[in-house]
């Protein structure tokens, strides 16, 4: 009995509906609800762990932009973001038009080149520490060598952002690389054939044919890159743990530091709104840029 | 002209694969020399091989168990998405209404939620649950984490199986759950290793909530359990890096093997549409 009435629900189309219930549950219960409770929280003043909170309406989202702190990691974040992303595509585009050469070999090249994509950026963290650390460290061994002082990397501000966007970029330019591969394999041929024929010179079709073939791979690469650059957060808590002071956090490490360091739950919670937003407002950005293209094409 | 750019290009090619391979280079010589050799860490060491760094790493920073946990938080995870992910894809893929259009719309949102910007709540919530320092409460985050992207591999693919072979077994009286568990389950193969890989790598390489659900040093995984270890040996980076080094072999010896999969499976996750 119980076997024919199964049999039967699951003839009908509407049992459709049944399938995606278990994702969606996933969901809201781990996604939407923390969401919305986030929301909630950030217009308090909890601490996290006590039961005691007030209704603060918008004070952290002000006290947020007062905050110079907030501000630099802000600033950091978009700076790690846009940082990563425009050397990526650089590098990446340079490596793919090599790669899509006859070069002897290029499978080994490509398959090393990609390798630190898989590697987890806390591991990658340490790697990179032993080259950037003040005593012993290999970077300063070579700059010693070239008969330079010892160089800080890490203590200072300026330098260690600029390596953590180094090796954020270093690490996952092999995404952009297999991007832009695939982008020009899929070039037909007879296309820099014709223009060949037609008298045009290497410029000009690299110019006006890869490059404008290539848009799908630019959109989706920096869409990548740029979500993952804005959401840092490994790397800075293996080389500098967001020091000096609070100089090198992202937001997404800043937002670990308020809450269980300095205890305001509800502030990292307004800081966490302000980074979702901002993943959103770029993203949708960036995918109405591909579908506007689409349309034109 | 076209020459100088080429050869230039080559010597770009070969700079960054040698930079690529470096931070694997010093990060061996690092651990195979004893913390009193205090040679360049360019140099390998004159008297040998030292494994005590390893031996360091395995008792005192736990790596093997962290292994153990992460393979256990992995593979259950992996399972779940891909086995939930294809049953999602299938009605998505297949209904033409508003439910499903709308569905897409909400997974898509669900992804441009960046894990760390829910901490609080998140965190809050598993406290509740008690599920924090468990399997249990790591493997939900995990899941929900990384089916967004299985669900849209899956209903691509889907989308492209021709639908007479359904309706056939329609007319053959079969129900969707058949067709599902019988068609469409057994030709999605090549999707799946796609799934597989980049699930599996992503949530084998962890760090973010991991950090913040997973303290306990007999719970932690792979990735917690180096970065805890690295912070806590500040003066012996020869286990912490040792550490590292066991921490990285299987994805370098499952990449050596499944080269193709990695780029493939990359590449299929990016056009997502």
């Amino acid at each position: 009995m119980t076997k024919d009435s199964k049999t039967s629900f699951f003839s009908k189309q509407s049992s459709l509906h049944l399938f995606y219930i278990p994702a969606m549950l996933l969901f809201i219960c781990f996604t939407l609800v923390p969401l919305i409770w986030g929301l909630g929280l950030s217009f308090t003043d909890w601490d996290g762990y006590t039961a005691g909170k007030h209704f603060v309406a918008f004070q952290n989202y002000t006290d947020l932009f007062k905050d110079q702190y907030f501000i630099e990691v802000l600033t950091n974040t978009l700076i790690f973001g846009f940082g990563c992303t425009i050397l990526q595509q650089l590098f990446g585009l340079i490596l793919a038009l090599v790669l899509d050469s006859k070069l002897p070999g290029k499978a080994v090249f490509r398959a090393i080149i990609y390798l630190p994509v898989l590697v987890s950026p806390v591991i990658m963290g340490i790697m990179y520490y032993l080259m950037l650390q003040y005593n012993y460290g290999a970077l300063n061994d070579i700059v010693v060598l070239l008969g330079h002082e010892k160089v800080a990397w890490l203590s200072a501000k300026n330098t260690a952002l600029m390596w953590i966007v180094i090796i954020n970029t270093i690490q996952f330019m092999g995404i952009s690389m297999i991007l832009y591969l695939t982008g020009l394999q899929r070039i037909p041929k007879t296309y820099h054939e014709a223009a060949s024929i037609d008298g045009a010179s290497s410029f000009q079709k690299f110019r006006h044919i890869t490059l404008p073939m290539l848009y799908p791979a630019f959109v989706t690469s920096i869409t990548i890159n740029l979500i993952g650059g804005l959401k840092l957060f490994d790397i800075i808590k293996v080389l500098t743990n967001g020091k000096p002071a609070y100089s090198t956090n992202s937001i997404s490490t800043y937002i670990g530091i308020t809450y269980q360091n300095q205890q305001r739950a509800g502030y990292a919670s307004a800081m966490g709104l302000i980074l979702f937003m901002m993943i959103m407002v770029f993203t949708l950005v960036l995918n109405g840029l591909m579908k506007k293209k689409e349309v034109d094409a | 002209m076209k020459k100088t750019w080429l050869t230039l290009g080559i010597i770009f090619v070969v700079i960054a694969m040698l930079v690529q391979l470096m931070p694997f280079y010093i990060a061996t010589t690092t651990a195979i020399k004893p913390k009193t050799d205090l040679s360049s860490r360019w140099d390998m060491p004159e008297d040998g091989i030292y494994l005590e760094n390893f031996e360091v790493a395995i008792e005192r920073g736990k790596i093997l168990t962290a292994m153990k946990n992460s393979a256990v938080v992995t593979v259950v995870s992996v399972v779940f998405v891909c086995f939930l992910g294809s049953l999602a894809a299938y009605p998505l893929a297949r209904m033409k209404n508003f439910a499903s259009k709308f569905i897409t719309i909400f997974i898509l949102g669900v992804m441009m939620v960046p894990p760390l910007s829910t901490l609080v709540p998140l965190l809050t919530m598993m406290n509740k649950l008690n599920a924090v320092n468990t399997y249990f409460g790591i493997i939900l985050i995990m899941i929900t984490g990384q089916l967004p992207l299985s669900i849209f591999l899956y209903k691509n693919f889907i989308a492209g199986i021709p639908i007479s072979l359904e309706e056939a077994a329609r007319i053959d009286g079969a129900n969707y759950l058949q067709i599902y568990k019988n068609i469409i389950f057994p030709i999605m193969k090549p999707v799946t290793a796609s799934v597989v890989i980049l699930a599996g790598t992503f949530i084998w390489n962890d760090y973010q909530m991991s950090l913040y659900m997973l303290t306990s040093s007999d719970k932690r995984t792979i990735t917690t359990a180096v970065g805890s270890f690295f912070s806590q040996n500040g003066s012996n980076l020869g286990a912490a890096t040792a550490a590292a080094l066991i921490g990285v072999v299987p994805i370098v010896v499952a990449y050596i093997f499944l080269q193709k999969y990695f780029m493939k499976g990359m590449v299929d996750g990016a056009v997502k549409g």
